[in-house]
């Protein structure tokens, strides 16, 4: 840790000379301000459009020039900026990589030129049914006026009403040496990067405080379903789940196998039901989304339009049977054995170690986290995928949203029962 | 940075590259066959990539999706993906799994036939289907690659129409057909094997002889219609198609000299100048400082037979209309022409190129297929070794050589996507982002 308060993490990895640099920042989407949804995300991004020697134009050239670009983006727990650059040209990259984190210049034409670039984005994500489905589903899951329930990166209405005050103010109250975490891996010795480190950000001094809101207040206790009409749609993109658990909780690696079990895997049930063995279906899987507060989860899949009813009822059977039955061993160890030995083809680049030490850092997992993950999953009994099942899916719960054409899918999602459906439509407007 | 390379080549004609690196204990098996849709007929469009579905339907001695499930349980990974030059298997398994993975693909090619059945097939095809609509049907612009093609290559030509193929002729695909192209393209004399990762050399070498020896070689492979095209479309082409989106599209495609010819590094190093990362031309000027585009890149294809296609593709701010953009677009085009590049431009360009190379070189998957691929479709898997330098070695002279020969209005395909006109479009759009927002 430097003298500032600023962590830093070395993982020296000495296969080919390229080294991965990552800060991690406090700076959360869920810190954005009511209204303000996306904030968090804009801030990182303008960030990297200037800093108070160069502007956006000439910093993006620097970095090109020698052969990298810096990325920035934020998420629900953390901003995230990263690069990866040959050896030879780290002392140069690192210098402005902490340009850009310690002064940025936040220019007012950057800030509008990204606000109208993040407007477009959103038009393109809503005409895509998949993003389309995946933000009706969580504006269907959580209460209004809950973070969760709004997109991460902000809607139109949101996004359009940020200014530069907002931005600045933002990185005012949430950048700082110590809500940062400088994490560097590759061809370098942890000497050669705290001294890096400490020559870059030594002399960065800022306070900020994280501020922690409530966001993940679900938005009813009982079942529901939803059709987003999307007219002449070729088929219909299907979520069905509800607010899971935080991603810190003392049943993560019961629910991580369960969860590989019912559908995490192309070998897992949903997949196997729906695409092997009737064709729904180009793909389906399950997933919980780990956030520090409750995050979804979900059963994604895209079906063809007219058998829209069947695949629902094949998704509840399918949490029906992961409920009620214990799985067999073979099924077990499917699971446990994929996940124990897919750990190092997961973790084979430097950008993969960088993420996953960032990962330890924003869920403040212990040090010995990955160290002792494949002994965790190895002793997750079928009694425990039982448990999991039992307490962490359920059916009573479920939501349900479709996106696709109405015309086809009342009647069929009427007859399921699955809890009052509403349309939402052009009328809805 | 140079990986290593042992070749070999076994009696049935199977070539065998091994490349050791023992830095994790992991190993990476890719099968490349060198078939794609190019290689399908008339009537069959589609059906190299539904048959890459039904490799993973079982064989004589695995049941359907257990090669699956037998590497997953091995703690591996395993996929396969069709082009239009080649169809790819691979695996990453733990490396004492090295033989599972192995047997796993000789085992395919050797004894497919005896499982397929008419209800696998069927599924298959049902499931390819719900790709189709999945990727192109319910996508916005998901058209475009199999338009682009349309436009860009001759009708009698194989790279004219799609990999993913129409829904009509999926329904046609017989048993008769599988077997057909099974014994045909499925064969050893026509595959690549790659294994990368920390391995033995002496123990994958018993492997790969002791399950793809006995494999019978095959007939011959049908020779591929005509591939040679004229070095410019001749004229101007275009386009213009209405879709369910909200933002005008342009792509526009230039016939460009093969993957892996000299002129090839040209014009890739072109496609990076006009559109990679946000200091390329195309972004600079149109989406930062004219703001006219919301994004905007540049690529080739990489076909190695008879001519590639480098392309365009910008995404119009909300307020820009279609042909708006198209006239940027062509403007910057134009200007490149008539200017051509910097050699600081042509720096920019191959200092990103290199690290994409050598980032890319970390996993040993992508070790193993892109020596799959330099040894299917250049005949020289030592290729993946020269990259680096065939890149340093591209010139703003070089490049200005094809954009002066490639980029001029004879050789420009233009496919514009136009939203499409809705009556009410206000209240739609406003609408549609209600339900999201």
């Amino acid at each position: 840790m430097l003298d500032n308060g600023m962590r830093v993490i070395v993982a020296p990895v000495r296969k080919l000379p390229i080294v991965t640099l990552l800060a991690v920042i406090d700076a959360t989407a869920v810190s954005d301000p009511q209204g303000k949804e996306g904030l968090a995300e804009l801030t990182a991004q303008v960030m990297r459009e200037g800093t108070a020697e160069l502007n956006g134009a000439e910093l993006t050239l620097e970095f090109e020039k020698l052969g990298t670009s810096l990325e920035a983006g934020a998420d629900w727990d953390s901003t995230v900026a990263s690069m990866t650059v040959l050896r030879g040209k780290l002392d140069k990259a690192f210098s402005l990589f902490s340009q850009v984190l310690t002064t940025p210049a936040f220019r007012n034409e950057d800030v509008e030129r990204l606000r109208a670039e993040r407007l477009a984005e959103r038009l393109q994500i809503i005409d895509e049914p998949r993003g389309l489905a995946d933000e009706s589903f969580s504006r269907f899951l959580y209460e209004e006026g809950s973070r969760y329930a709004e997109p991460m990166s902000g809607s139109s209405r949101s996004v359009s009403a940020i200014t530069r005050e907002d931005v600045t103010s933002f990185y005012e109250s949430n950048y700082s040496p110590s809500a940062t975490t400088l994490i560097m891996v590759g061809d370098l010795t942890i000497d050669e990067g705290e001294a890096l480190a400490r020559d870059a950000f030594g002399s960065w001094q800022r306070s900020s405080i994280a501020k922690v809101v409530k966001a993940d207040s679900a938005a009813r206790t009982s079942r529901a379903s939803q059709i987003v009409t999307k007219s002449d749609a070729a088929q219909s993109e299907l979520r069905v789940g509800h607010v899971g658990v935080p991603r810190v909780h003392e049943d993560y690696f019961p629910i991580v196998v369960m969860n590989a079990v019912l559908g995490g895997l192309f070998s897992s049930r949903i997949n196997l039901n729906l695409r092997e063995a009737h064709g729904y279906t180009y793909g389906a899987s399950s997933y919980y989304d780990w956030r520090r507060q409750s995050g979804p989860f979900v059963i994604s899949t895209a079906v063809q339009s007219e058998v829209t009813g069947e695949a629902i009822s094949e998704i509840l059977k399918e949490i029906d049977r992961m409920r009620s039955e214990e799985i067999g061993q073979d099924e077990l160890t499917l699971a446990t054995s994929y996940l124990e030995g897919v750990f190092p083809i997961r973790y084979e680049t430097t950008a993969a170690i960088a993420a996953a030490l960032a990962n330890m850092v924003t869920f403040k997992l212990p040090e010995n986290y990955y160290d002792t993950y494949r002994t965790n999953i190895a002793s997750v009994t079928t009694g425990d995928v039982l448990r999991a099942a039992g307490e962490y899916v359920n059916p009573d719960r479920l939501q349900v949203v479709v996106v696709g054409d109405a015309n086809l899918l009342t009647s069929p999602m009427e007859a399921l029962q699955i809890g009052p459906l509403t349309v939402r439509d052009g009328t809805d407007a | 940075m140079r990986i290593p390379v042992e070749k070999f080549r076994l009696d049935n004609g199977l070539l065998v590259m091994l490349s050791q690196d023992k830095t994790a204990p992991i190993v990476a098996v890719n099968l490349w066959y060198h078939v794609g849709s190019a290689n399908e007929r008339i009537g069959r469009t589609g059906f190299a990539h539904l048959f890459e579905h039904m490799l993973f339907q079982g064989s004589e001695n695995v049941e359907a999706n257990e090669h699956f499930e037998l590497v997953q349980r091995a703690g591996g990974t395993l996929n396969g993906s069709t082009w239009l030059e080649r169809t790819n298997y691979f695996e990453t398994v733990p490396s004492n799994q090295l033989a599972l993975a192995l047997w796993l693909e000789a085992d395919r090619m050797g004894a497919l036939l005896p499982a397929m059945t008419q209800k696998k097939l069927d599924t298959q095809r049902d499931v390819v289907k719900n790709e189709r609509r999945w990727s192109v049907d319910n996508q916005p612009y998901g058209t475009c690659w199999e338009k682009l093609q349309e436009l860009t290559y001759p009708e009698s030509h194989p790279f004219h129409h799609s990999l993913i193929g129409s829904m009509e002729d999926l329904s046609e695909a017989s048993l008769e057909d599988v077997a057909q192209f099974f014994r045909t393209y499925y064969t050893p004399d026509n595959a690549v094997l790659s294994v990368a990762g920390d391995f033995e050399i002496d123990e994958a070498r018993m492997l790969v002889e002791k399950y793809f020896g006995p494999i019978p070689k095959g007939q011959g492979i049908p020779p591929l219609k005509k591939m040679d095209l004229p070095p410019t479309f001749g004229g101007p082409l275009r386009n213009v198609v209405q879709d369910d989106v909200s933002l005008a599209r342009v792509y526009m495609a230039f016939r460009s000299p093969t993957f892996g010819s000299n002129e090839y590094y040209a014009a890739s190093v072109t496609g990076a100048i006009l559109g990679m990362r946000r200091g390329s031309r195309l972004y600079r000027s149109l989406v930062r400082d004219r703001q006219t585009a919301a994004d905007a890149t540049a690529f080739t294809f990489d076909l190695a037979k008879g001519a590639d296609i480098l392309v365009i593709d910008v995404t119009a701010r909300p307020e820009i209309s279609a042909d708006q953009i198209e006239q940027e677009v062509t403007r910057e085009v134009d200007l490149l022409q008539q200017d051509g590049v910097s050699e600081a431009e042509v720096e920019r360009a191959v200092a990103l190129i290199q690290t994409d190379i050598l980032t890319a070189m970390q996993t040993a998957s992508e070790r193993a297929d892109r020596l799959s691929m330099f040894a299917t479709l250049l005949g020289d898997a030592d290729l993946v070794n020269e990259q680096a330098d065939l890149y340093a070695a591209v010139t703003a002279e070089r490049v200005n050589a094809f954009v002066r020969k490639r980029l001029g209005p004879e050789n420009r395909a233009t496919l514009i996507y136009v939203p499409r006109d809705r009556s009410e479009a206000d209240d739609e759009s406003s609408a549609r982002e209600a339900a999201s927002a």
